[in-house]
């Protein structure tokens, strides 16, 4: 726990800046940030709005994280365990998400799945 | 609590019952029930756990006995269903996850550490009261029609049609979670900030760095079937859930959810037997572990990769193999820090000074059936190997091999290694061998025919199978009443020996270890002042051979 | 006792199987940080299964986020972080030795916005959502404007009572762990030395706040909100 004690003046800064982000977030949802298009598989189209809103809550969570709970002025310790946890949620959903997102796929020939059954049957008739 | 100071003239050995400890430090069953002490408390979870496996095992018996003839020999098909449900949901939420952690984990890690207690006392006893109360659900549904959807409560099965008491064992197996939870952040906690001055993390008794790992898949898995559980009952009892397919719910989902906890669970079952292993295999060498980082930071890499791998057993339900390209890849990968610990262990048998003591056999079987049990996982982990072994006895087979060859037997094992401490007797050593040998003949009977049936095709869960699997069951059922028995003759001679074994003094084994510089049992702070300490862990060099 | 005589008086709150009062701090400390994880994987774990359906079935979810009253929302986020601030107020309040009237008044504060939000939550938003047959197992009506998205909408609002009744659940029991020290500090027992049950409630506190913080834009502003003129 830290001894350090917090100004209130930097609370009520965190608590503006927080009031500022969640007015910034309900206002973009009213704005249309279109899609980025890219070429990554599982991640062709990505529409900014969500981008724009998890960006804001990340940043706010952040300041609730390290200065209303300390953990800026806290150990290394308690960082960690931070953020083992999220990394564990991320785990689960981006494991999950490969799973569910890649269902309809159907596999297109390419070197690494042809490559094997074209060689199998020759080290066949070699034993 | 009583603060008595018994004066101990030089060369008079005080006999145990008159020393004050925590044991006689208070009578009654409010000073039981009520206790904070984590020893006490150790105590309350091996009586109930104690009785979940037996009636865990219980249903094992009817389920072998029924299996005696190819149409089934005692139940209905689905009384058969209900008996290997509530065998898995029993033994593995009530027995298996709390064995080794709320038993040997809670009387040892403050010992060992050199602590009074663990961090929060009040916490621990709420952690068995909450075990208590999940228990009780569970056994009442077992008493009011039981339940057949598997361990495993597949949906859409467990959610829409099963007509068997889902919901009382959901909770049941939900509340109990939450002990686990309880349990794993005191543990954490403890180990983190309660050491002993000069107790450095590499200094640690290898047993407490099994239950960090264990810790952390408890704090990090646990809360995942929680939820899951959770929304299961919901979708149950509210005849719409996430699960449905009818509003587009995903089956295959509840899995990936699931096994995300119960995955991680087979390595909350076989972690803290891991740890019982490098104190026993170290004290019955005479020999310093081989490898003491190694072993260590494999424990942490099982806890960590073992959060990789759930969708192994996942490969034939439906999920894009894509995925299961990777989970294989990590399974495997998962496979090499089990791996190192066998070789630790062997290399430290090798040129050891070994003693064939009981726990000292439930040790040596464990290396070999543990193998056992592990090299087979990697058939199921080969995606194209899993199609045709899933579903059929060779899983069953492997996972009793570690869960029972290792787990149960490490967890013996350990038992008979700290008896003395935790109640100042010894236990006949005559018969502990007997049993060690008997259960080890007998689990081999039991389970490898499992192997043969399951590489033939017979596949699990069924009450009926073909006429030429027959034999392979006749000799998997007569194993498991040699298994029984072989259970029975411990918790007899075990009980008989807090009344009527040989007095045991503070170490009987000469072993290494904070808790054996105490008396045997302890006193209820522990010790008397908290050790100062200066040396590695297994520091057996010095001991010539003699035990003191 | 022995060690009776290595520490004399110790402060009030100590608890024996600690060797001082520091060792105590920091276990209570991570303590809970480490049931805080829990609660991150408990929540998400929700979440987890909201972020696939939703990839699975966007036009359903994005139609039933615009269902939700974005005002009430917003009002709400802006209420919860407000009992954040008054309960890192109280905490401050007592690290600083300030008078117990002073750490009573903040703690009473969060419990209001505390309440303010959950009135708001179950008396306009829920009530309103129950009366225009969108809860799930009480009589949902599939709306044909929804098209061919509609048979999986009951889907987001399961994940919309499930999800907000889970955060609400969680802030009752804050009310009860807020009373409790509320008392305490009534009866003068936090001062610049002691203050460890604040810290450690408001660090359970803040977390509630955090999950409400993600909760806001997932349910109620990802919806494509910019494409019907009009909606509240």
């Amino acid at each position: 726990m830290s001894a350090h004690v917090v100004a209130v003046k930097t609370y009520l800064g965190i608590f503006i800046a927080l009031l500022v982000l969640t007015g910034l977030t309900t206002g973009a949802a009213f704005i249309d940030f279109g899609d980025l298009h890219t070429g990554i598989p599982l991640l062709r189209v990505i529409p900014l709005n969500t981008v724009v809103a998890l960006a804001i809550a990340v940043v706010k969570m952040l300041l609730v994280i390290l200065f209303f709970m300390h953990v800026k002025y806290s150990s290394g310790l308690t960082k960690i365990v931070v953020m083992a946890g999220f990394l564990f949620l991320a785990i689960l959903v981006s494991f999950t998400l490969a799973d569910e997102l890649t269902r309809g796929w159907s596999p297109e020939a390419g070197a690494w799945n042809t490559a094997l059954p074209t060689i199998l049957p020759l080290l066949h008739g070699l034993f | 609590m009583s603060t008595t100071v018994i004066p101990e003239l030089p060369g008079q050995e005080i006999p145990a019952e008159s020393r004050v400890n925590y044991l006689n430090a208070s009578y009654g069953v409010k000073s039981w029930l009520l206790t904070t002490d984590h020893k006490r408390i150790a105590l309350l979870y091996l009586g109930s756990i104690t009785l979940m496996f037996f009636v865990g095992g219980f249903f094992a018996v009817l389920m072998r006995l029924h299996l005696i003839e190819p149409q089934g020999a005692l139940v209905a098909p689905e009384t058969y269903n209900k008996l290997f449900t509530m065998h898995g949901v029993i033994m593995v939420f009530f027995f298996l996850v709390p064995s080794i952690p709320a038993t040997l984990g809670n009387f040892l890690v403050p010992m060992m550490i050199g602590a009074r207690d663990l961090a929060f006392p009040r916490l621990n006893l709420l952690s068995w009261y909450i075990y208590v109360i999940g228990a009780c659900f569970t056994l009442y549904a077992v008493i009011s029609g039981g339940v057949d959807t598997g361990w495993t409560f597949y949906t859409p099965y467990s959610s829409t049609f099963s007509h068997t008491s889902v919901v009382p064992t959901a909770l049941g197996v939900f509340i109990t979670g939450f002990s686990s939870i309880l349990t794993g952040l005191n543990f954490v906690v403890t180990i983190h900030k309660m050491r002993a001055p000069g107790l450095t993390w590499f200094r640690l008794p290898l047993f407490i760095w099994a239950m960090y790992a264990t810790s952390i898949i408890f704090i990090l898995g646990t809360p995942v079937i929680a939820i899951t559980i959770f929304l299961l009952g919901l979708e149950r009892l509210l005849h719409i859930g996430i699960f449905d397919p009818a509003i587009g719910g995903d089956p295959i989902l509840f899995q990936h959810m699931f096994w995300f906890y119960s995955h991680p669970a087979v390595y909350i079952m076989i972690l803290p037997g891991m740890g019982v292993m490098s104190e026993l295999i170290t004290c019955f060498s005479r020999k310093r572990i081989f490898g003491y980082t190694f072993v260590a930071f494999s424990s942490l890499a099982i806890a960590i990769i073992s959060f990789l791998v759930w969708g192994h057993h996942m490969f034939v339900t439906g999920q894009s193999i894509y995925a299961g390209l990777i989970f294989s890849v990590l399974s495997f990968l998962v496979a090499i820090p089990s791996a190192v610990k066998v070789f630790n262990w062997t290399a430290t048998l090798y040129k050891g000074s070994i003693s064939y003591d009981a726990p000292m056999l439930y040790a040596l079987g464990f290396i070999g059936l543990f193998t056992m049990g592990g090299l087979t996982g990697l058939f199921l982990a080969s995606l194209a190997t899993d199609v045709h072994l899933n579903g059929t006895y060779f899983i069953v087979a492997h996972f009793h091999y570690i869960m029972v060859g290792g787990a149960v037997m490490a967890y013996l094992g350990g038992i008979h290694f700290w008896w003395p401490k935790i109640t100042g007797r010894m236990y006949p050593d005559g018969w502990a061998r007997f049993a060690a040998l008997v259960i080890f003949v007998g689990f081999n009977l039991t389970f490898f025919p499992q192997f043969v049936l399951g590489y033939l095709g017979m596949p699990r869960r069924y009450a009926v199978y073909p006429g030429e699997f027959q034999v392979l069951n006749v000799m998997s059922s007569a194993g498991a009443s040699i298994l029984g028995i072989g259970y029975l003759i411990p918790l007899i001679y075990l009980l008989w020996s807090i009344r009527y074994g040989p007095i045991a003094g503070p170490n009987p084994w000469g072993a290494k270890g904070l808790e054996w510089e105490t008396p045997s049992p302890p006193p209820t702070e522990n010790f008397e002042e908290i050790p100062l300490v200066t040396e590695d862990a297994y520091n057996y060099a010095n001991v010539g051979g003699s035990r003191g | 006792m022995a060690d009776m005589a290595v520490h004399p008086a110790h402060p009030p709150g100590f608890k024996h199987q600690f060797e001082d009062m520091e060792q105590q701090r920091d276990a209570d400390s991570l303590g809970m940080w480490v049931f805080l994880v829990t609660e991150v994987m408990f929540f998400g774990g929700l979440f987890a299964t909201y972020i696939i359906y939703r990839a699975l079935y966007l036009p359903a979810f994005e139609t039933g986020s615009r269902l939700l009253n974005v005002k009430f929302g917003a009002v709400n986020t802006a209420v919860l972080i407000g009992s954040s601030l008054t309960m890192a107020l109280a905490i401050h309040a007592a690290q600083a030795g300030k008078k117990k009237s002073e750490q009573v008044m903040y703690l009473v504060l969060t419990m209001i916005l505390g309440a303010v939000f959950l009135f708001l939550k179950f008396a306009f938003e829920w009530r309103a959502d129950y009366n225009e047959h969108l809860v799930p197992g009480f009589h949902f009506i599939i709306r044909p404007e929804w098209g061919a998205a509609g048979p999986h909408v009951p889907m987001f609002f399961c994940f919309y009572f499930f999800m907000t009744g889970l955060h609400a659940l969680h802030m009752i029991i804050g009310f009860g762990i807020l009373s409790t020290l509320t008392v305490m500090a009534h009866r003068g027992r936090f001062n610049s030395e002691y203050y460890a049950p604040l810290e450690v409630s408001g660090l359970y506190w803040h977390f509630v706040d955090i999950v409400w913080i993600f909760l806001f834009p997932l349910l109620y502003l990802i919806g494509g909100r910019f494409a019907m003129p009009g909606v509240h």
